[in-house]
């Protein structure tokens, strides 16, 4: 290792390279928007990123934002309308891709953020969707950041907020939904990506210091393996100055 | 006319009520604060996100039913009485009414425009479909391909922040409006908080940046800092202590009723609670200047 790095930030630097140059993204809070500042700081200086309120931006705003909607993120905007225009790129199919997390992810990439157990008497009722069926619905593809826990990687999730690949093989495109899915789950331990014609996550590659064994133990289904497992590259300097430069304050670092 | 007037005057108990559909910006909390006052009961809360207001309202006891795509406090993670309400019926039983961001957006668009629904795909695939017996799965009558069918929201009271209005209501935005324009022309009624009231020459010196015309608007209630603890581009900043302290400070029925007294029922108004806040208020007025350029609309 040529230098340190925290799993969160490993985990930045992974969504980063989900950012191709000149991309439109949906970005959303946090760990997100920190990948959307190192992409544009490294390979991806054209990128643009949306933000559901009703922003457009190039250049990531300055400083920690708590909202979307907050001053530093409106100043200097690309764009600053409402959300039909903003969402709107994604319904005309002009969206490349979305990041989105959630409180459970199953085997085939359906995430919930709505309900646990029953709709009608829930266990817990989860805040709910904002913009994400949207975004799972029509980006070209998904990305999804989740903390890999079994109760949080789950064979079939209570309730599908946003569909992932619905009941596996070509039931997305069956339902009519235009965006191609989602393309991978980062976690805290690993990897996965669809494989196969049944769309099934597989393990695709294990962050440095886990093992196979433990990220199986982790996943709440029987998670299976790519042929080749990779171990999860390791942040380049470049990145990671990119990364000290955004986070001064050393939010990710521990 | 005063928010307590405009309030007794055009919202009844049971009506639909949109307040904060501009998201996390500009969220009419003056109102919620006068809605729970003034004790409505059996309203419908409607709005995208809106923040921590509808949890308040639920909290209060105003609501039995809630339309949006998300309910909770938005830095400071769930909705300690969105998540009573829905899951023990605490203080009463309430009906969510689950939408997407961009499908509650149409259903406003519909509403204002006078269509009886929207075809939209962004919504195909979610369980939303199901939870949510008004969104109807169709075939395109042209493509042969599937379909959601969003009925249009036409809300009786819309409640909304701007920077600024003349007395008649003629308004000026700026920075990410969300769905303020679409749910405010779909409502029968619009109450409009100003944070500043000024001439009628000021607003139409750019009608370009008019986002709701006074010939719409019921009411026009100057309410400085409406917003708080929301903020408001150019003038209020974000109060994100305020937000981390309501999570913490709510966590019970007993907890919210102790802060329900203490920043809502035991003042009598909104310049009650400006005061109150006093220089925490003050730390987040927006001092600084940063204009855009002006545009010209000269004629010759």
């Amino acid at each position: 290792m040529t230098h340190e790095y925290s799993t969160q930030e490993l985990m930045i630097i992974a969504a980063a390279r989900q950012i191709a140059d000149g991309e439109r993204i949906f970005v959303g809070m946090r760990l997100p928007i920190t990948a959307y500042g190192v992409a544009r700081l490294t390979h991806a200086p054209n990128a643009v990123g949306l933000f559901e309120s009703g922003v457009a931006r190039y250049e990531p705003a300055d400083g920690m934002l708590y909202t979307m909607c907050d001053g530093p993120n409106q100043l200097g905007a690309a764009w600053t309308t409402g959300l039909i225009q903003i969402m709107g790129l994604l319904s005309g199919g002009r969206v490349h891709a979305g990041f989105i997390g959630g409180a459970e992810v199953d085997r085939f990439g359906n995430i919930n953020t709505s309900y646990i157990g029953d709709i009608d008497d829930p266990k817990v009722k989860l805040p709910g969707s904002g913009g994400a069926p949207d975004i799972a619905a029509m980006a070209e593809r998904l990305v999804i950041i989740i903390n890999h826990q079994k109760h949080r990687l789950v064979e079939k999730v209570d309730f599908i907020t946003s569909p992932g690949y619905l009941d596996g093989g070509d039931a997305r495109k069956k339902a009519g939904l235009p965006g191609a899915g989602p393309a991978v789950i980062i976690t805290d331990r690993a990897i996965l990506k669809p494989h196969g014609p049944s769309n099934e996550f597989h393990l695709a590659s294990i962050h440095p210091g886990h093992t196979v064994e433990e990220v199986v133990g982790n996943t709440g289904w029987d998670l299976k393996s790519f042929p080749e497992v990779e171990q999860t590259p390791e942040p380049t300097k470049e990145e990671m100055d990119a990364l000290h430069h955004i986070d001064k304050e050393g939010f990710w670092r521990s | 006319m005063s928010l307590s007037e405009a309030i007794s005057t055009f919202v009844q108990d049971g009506c639909n009520i949109v307040l904060g559909a501009a998201l996390e910006n500009a969220v009419p909390f003056a109102a919620t604060h006068e809605l729970i006052r003034q004790g409505r009961r059996e309203l419908n809360m409607i709005a995208p996100i809106s923040d921590i207001s509808t949890d308040m309202l639920i909290g209060a006891g105003c609501v039995t039913e809630v339309t949006g795509a998300w309910v909770g406090n938005v830095s400071g993670g769930m909705g300690h009485n969105f998540r009573r309400a829905a899951e023990k019926g605490l203080p009463h039983p309430i009906k969510v009414n689950d939408y997407s961001n961009f499908t509650i957006g149409m259903a406003f668009f519909a509403g204002a425009y006078g269509l009886p629904y929207i075809p939209v795909k962004t919504i195909l695939g979610s369980d939303i479909m199901k939870s949510n017996k008004n969104i109807r799965l169709a075939e395109d009558p042209f493509s042969g391909e599937p379909v959601a069918l969003v009925p249009a929201l036409k809300p009786d009271v819309a409640f909304l922040v701007v920077q600024r209005a003349d007395k008649a209501g003629n308004s000026h935005i700026w920075g990410s409006t969300g769905l303020t324009q679409e749910a405010s022309i779909a409502a029968n009624k619009i109450i409009v908080l100003a944070d500043e009231i000024v001439e009628p020459e000021v607003i139409a010196s750019d009608p370009s940046r008019v986002l709701i015309p006074g010939f719409g608007v019921d009411a026009v209630c100057h309410v400085p800092a409406a917003c708080h603890p929301a903020p408001l581009i150019g003038k209020w900043k974000r109060d994100n202590h305020f937000f981390h302290d309501y999570h913490k400070e709510t966590r019970d029925p007993a907890d919210f009723d102790r802060w329900c007294d203490e920043w809502v029922r035991d003042l009598p108004d909104h310049e009650a609670y400006r005061a109150k806040l006093g220089g925490q208020l003050e730390d987040l007025r927006i001092l600084g200047d940063i204009p855009s350029a002006p545009a010209n609309y000269a004629t010759e």
